[in-house]
């Protein structure tokens, strides 16, 4: 009996979360289009939370391309294969790796970031502080954090992506045998700009919403203690990933499935 | 004790309001006037509900039952709107100051100016300078919040509240937490930006000497109702034996020194542990 109360009791709180997260959204998109006419504040977030996550992206998307070099070259080659060494790194890095690997990336570095300081600005008092300033912090605060993850995320993801096929390049070309032209070729003649690279895009432009949205729910719902907001942050890291990755799978699906 | 002439010239006007959190219920047919021009502090032991009253004045709660006025409006049936226009004219000082810590002092005086006014750099500098000089800290305007010390602080917090020259200034528990110059000096300023500026004041606290000594008129709460009321005078000569134990500090009295438990004895004897 305890156990199913409990179960409900998640549920209750789980949907009411849930509303709360979509009115915190709503209220959010319209504070978005006030704050378009402040450029300056989102060029300042655009800054914290993508200039500033572009050496982890830069530095996982040049080893994730160099694996994929080494592994895709050493399945390939049995096969005599090796020429579509180029195919097999970009489509990788389109289609999954880049939008999905700097989704986890970006909700570990700039998401927890972006929880940690709105929970703080609220244990600090400093969003009420606002709000008695009649300067509505969904607005001033959230909205231009949550517009510069949208922005940034899709744009992280073509750096990822790019020097990841650098990266197979380095691997495939400088280290292994194949060559160079037919690297670039095999990639240029096998990726489609509208089945790859604007699916992938997509992908990022969705992941960068969900996974900013869910970094400033989280610090605008956190409990105003250093507890809640340990908590908050960590609770952001984890939803959003598994959201990118639940997301993941239901996009390729109504992508690249023929079902 | 008297009470405030409910016929003179009122700022804020708090009829029967009834809250609860939860089950615990804070407020029970609360009445109180603050009057508009003076200093008026209310006070009472903490966990009473004082910085709720505030969150009522500033219409970030709405009580239950009854009515809060401010300046003759009736501030729970405001639209988000008009909610922040009447904030416009509101300063509030928190108690942790609620500085943005990411501004320095002089942007921190300045966001309120800059974010309701379209006014030129020069003059907001002007505004921000004046505001500094009041409070002593206008070599200060160039540090960051950090790097301030308690007192300064609530001072930098003081004069980013009387920014826009409001109508109303809330203080939030302003002596807590003070060394005895610092304390000093925020008491000095609450009066003197109140009687500079011709403003009204509201000023929170469980300080009873640093409240009576700034106020115009007290008011006590306790048991979710105004226990006592009067001028700093009145209340210190009252006969009211929950108002003598709250100014005298006195741990025992209708306020209970123990929290109810069950007969000593009988806990003494019971098996640990208990259930």
């Amino acid at each position: 009996m305890t156990s199913i109360r409990l179960l409900g009791r998640w549920v209750i709180n789980s949907v009411l979360r849930l509303g709360r997260a979509t009115m915190f959204l709503t209220a959010t998109l319209v504070g978005v289009f006030w704050i378009l006419r402040r450029f300056q504040l989102i060029l300042q977030q655009v800054f914290a939370v993508g200039v500033l996550t572009v050496l982890i992206i830069a530095v996982s998307g040049l080893f994730v391309g160099m694996v994929l070099g080494l592994q895709g070259y050493n399945t390939l080659v049995d096969f005599g294969a090796e020429s579509s060494l180029g195919l097999v790194v970009a489509l990788s890095l389109t289609r999954e790796l880049g939008p999905v690997l700097t989704a986890l990336l970006f909700a570990g570095r700039a998401g927890s970031a972006l929880t940690a300081e709105i929970g703080l600005m609220k244990a600090t008092s400093q969003l009420a502080g606002m709000e008695m300033m009649a300067v509505d912090p969904i607005e001033r605060v959230m909205a231009p954090r949550f517009l510069a993850g949208f922005i940034a995320m899709p744009l992280l993801a073509a750096m990822f992506t790019a020097i990841g096929v650098l990266g197979g390049y380095l691997i495939g070309v400088g280290m292994l045998s194949v060559d160079s032209g037919v690297y670039w070729t095999s990639m240029q003649e096998g990726v489609d700009v509208y089945d790859d690279i604007l699916n992938g895009v997509i992908k990022s432009v969705v992941f960068g919403f969900v996974v900013t949205w869910i970094a400033v729910f989280e610090g605008y719902d956190a409990a105003p203690t250093s507890e809640g907001v340990s908590r908050a942050t960590t609770r952001t890291v984890v939803i959003a990933s598994l959201a990118v990755l639940g997301l993941d799978f239901i996009l390729t699906s109504l992508m690249f499935s023929e079902i | 004790m008297s009470q405030v002439d409910k016929s003179q010239d009122s700022l804020i006007q708090i009829r029967d309001v009834g809250f609860s959190f939860g089950d615990h219920k804070i407020y029970d047919h609360l009445d109180m006037t603050i009057p508009r021009g003076k200093v008026t502090a209310i006070m009472g032991p903490s966990g009473c509900g004082k910085s709720t009253l505030l969150n009522f004045i500033g219409g970030r709660l709405k009580p239950d039952t009854g009515d809060i006025r401010v300046n003759d409006v009736s501030v729970p049936s405001l639209n988000r709107r008009d909610l922040y226009a009447l904030r416009k004219q509101m300063g509030m000082m928190f108690q942790s100051s609620a500085l943005l810590t990411d501004l320095n002092v002089f942007e921190n005086i300045a966001f309120p100016i800059y974010e309701h006014t379209e006014l030129p750099d020069e003059l907001v500098k002007n505004l921000v300078l004046s505001k500094l000089q009041m409070v002593g800290l206008r070599g200060a305007r160039h540090l960051m919040p950090a790097e301030l010390s308690g007192g300064m602080t609530r001072r930098v917090a003081l004069a980013r509240a009387i920014a826009l020259d409001p109508m109303l200034v809330m203080y939030d528990e302003p002596f807590t937490g003070l060394d005895p110059i610092s304390l000093g000096v925020i008491v000095k300023l609450i009066r003197e930006v109140n009687d500079a500026l011709q403003m009204t004041s509201v000023v929170v606290t469980h300080d009873v000497a640093e409240g009576c000594s700034i106020a115009d008129y007290v008011y006590l709460l306790g048991q979710g109702r105004v226990i006592g009321q009067g001028t700093p005078e009145e209340m210190s000569g009252t006969k009211s034996p929950e108002v003598r134990q709250f100014m005298g500090g006195l741990p025992d009295g209708p306020v209970a020194y123990h929290y109810p438990a069950r007969d000593y004895k009988e806990d003494l004897f019971q098996d640990w542990p208990d259930d």
